[in-house]
């Protein structure tokens, strides 16, 4: 019983270490944003690396999204009569939950993988040392570029991903399903609120920096050559997408619960 | 040394542990302005962690390291930044940023670390090309189109662009051709020359530290075992600088060879 306990009790303090590990990491990366020098050629660049190239594999995701929504809404609410409810499922579904955690988890499959080799490869092949040798703080230089791309990108990612989403639900009810576009619209219109946006667009947010912060870390502390670097992409994605799926229990009971 | 001078670098009682591991028990040494001091030893005995510890990358458990008489062991981020624009140093794997152009690679310290504009960055960084025989078209490459002996050369010239008061090699010669790697030391005995810089390398490569050293110091598991001028390196009276000299099996030093 002893020897349970004692598991139990490691098992936890090394969770908590491992948090403040990450949470020190996430505050030495952000610290940077408040003091010279900045590298805003650096964070373009990673704005345009995360978002602009993310776009076709987060639209694809999305429109297929909607489309399935639109049609498993449909095959469920015909059941009950309630048809003409298809819209308003797809739109607050989207924007309120679907478009940023499937972007989240497609962001977090193609940058943070990304982030954490390249991170992890210039750590094993002693680059993030050379930074230094260089007097250039490898925080400011390459975490702070990635946490506000994350925190900046996935926003727009997900606008992008909202908007197809819906466009993918209303083809699917327009034509396969028959419903008339204009009230398929109005449907649309009339129940969606600035707040069902908002709120996907806060949680796009948190996502975003969960996935660079992952990123980083994972790369940042990667050790011993090609199978540490693997590693750390491994654990950069699973991570990424399980603390995705985690704040946005806690997010949505934020904005939503009673 | 200069006599009577403060060292450039002064180490008293360094000691770093990886987990249970003593890696570094209890090191002293001092090298004078402009000296070159080469750290001879075998893989594992603790140099590039020696190394790595002067320049601040690592953070030793015990111990004093003065630069210029000022200690530099606990100083904060800030004026560790500051310390920083004193060394330059050459990575055993060269360590070139893959994403940028070479001569991106030789003028970053000076572009990022010192905030010089990027069209009098890149004349310095082609000068410095020049002075280690690479031409300005070389600068223009990615560093993985390069051999591995351009790349140690690239590596130099990036470790003297910003004029370092002190340089670290890292095993300058290991990969390379017994020409290549006697090309790579006559470029850093100019190079520190030129600069008037203190050079701290570590090898385990007896040709290049007889050419590039003033002073040899052995280390053995964690600890200066010898040291003393380059050329009284044949008349050590030491056991364990002897066998490492003449690449004995049998002798003091041990290799720890497990069991597959």
């Amino acid at each position: 019983m002893i020897t349970f306990l004692a598991s139990v009790g490691a098992a936890f303090l090394s969770f908590l270490a491992a948090t403040g590990r990450l949470v020190n990491f996430a505050l030495m990366g952000l610290a940077g944003a408040f003091s010279p020098p900045f590298y805003p050629r650096i964070i373009a660049r990673q704005i345009v690396y995360m978002g602009y190239y993310s776009l076709p594999v987060v639209g694809l995701t999305a429109i297929f999204t909607g489309m399935v929504l639109a049609l498993q809404s449909y095959t469920g609410f015909a059941r009950f009569n309630a048809e003409s409810a298809v819209a308003t499922v797809v739109v607050l579904s989207v924007t309120r939950e679907l478009g940023p955690v499937i972007a989240g988890l497609m962001v977090a499959g193609r940058v943070g993988a990304a982030m954490a080799a390249e991170i992890g490869t210039m750590r094993v092949t002693d680059q993030i040392d050379a930074l230094t040798t260089l007097s250039t703080d490898p925080f400011r230089y390459l975490v702070l570029p990635r946490l506000l791309a994350g925190l900046i990108t996935l926003p727009l990612l997900v606008v992008v991903a909202d908007i197809i989403g819906v466009f993918g639900g209303y083809i699917v009810g327009t034509v396969k399903l028959g419903f008339n576009p204009a009230s398929y619209l109005t449907q649309t219109e009339n129940y969606l609120e600035t707040m069902d946006v908002v709120s996907g667009l806060v949680k796009a947010g948190v996502f975003g920096f969960i996935v660079a912060l992952m990123g980083c870390y994972h790369g940042y502390h990667s050790r011993g050559g090609a199978e540490g670097v693997g590693q750390a992409t491994t654990y950069a994605v699973v991570s990424a997408s399980i603390l995705i799926l985690v704040s946005n229990y806690m997010l949505t009971t934020a904005f939503f619960g009673k | 040394m200069n006599g009577g001078s403060t060292p450039k670098i002064s180490v008293r009682g360094l000691q770093k542990s990886f987990g249970p591991k003593r890696v570094l028990d209890g090191i002293d040494i001092d090298c004078g302005i402009g000296e070159s001091l080469v750290i001879i030893g075998g893989s594992g005995t603790g140099k590039s962690v020696f190394v790595k510890c002067i320049l601040g990358l690592l953070h030793p458990e015990a111990g004093s390291i003065r630069i210029d008489g000022v200690e530099t062991v606990g100083i904060r981020r800030a004026e560790r930044a500051a310390l920083m624009s004193k060394f330059g140093m050459l990575f055993q794997g060269a360590a070139l940023f893959d994403s940028l152009h070479v001569w991106e690679n030789v003028a970053f310290g000076l572009i990022q670390g010192r905030g010089m504009e990027r069209a009098n960055a890149k004349r310095i960084a082609l000068e410095k090309l020049a002075a280690v025989g690479l031409g300005a078209e070389v600068g223009e490459l990615r560093p993985a189109e390069l051999s591995g002996g351009m790349q140690k050369r690239v590596a130099l010239a990036r470790a003297i662009a910003a004029e370092p008061e002190i340089i670290f090699f890292d095993e300058p010669t290991t990969g390379l051709d017994p020409i290549m790697a006697d090309v790579i030391n006559d470029l850093i005995i100019k190079c520190v020359r030129e600069l008037g810089a203190t050079a701290v390398s570590i090898t385990h490569d007896m040709v290049s530290a007889r050419k590039i050293a003033d002073r040899i110091a052995m280390l053995h598991k964690g600890k200066i075992v010898w040291q003393g001028p380059a050329d009284e390196i044949d008349e050590s009276h030491n056991a364990f600088v002897d066998q490492f000299v003449h690449g004995r099996a049998e002798g003091p030093i041990q290799m720890e060879v497990r069991a597959v």
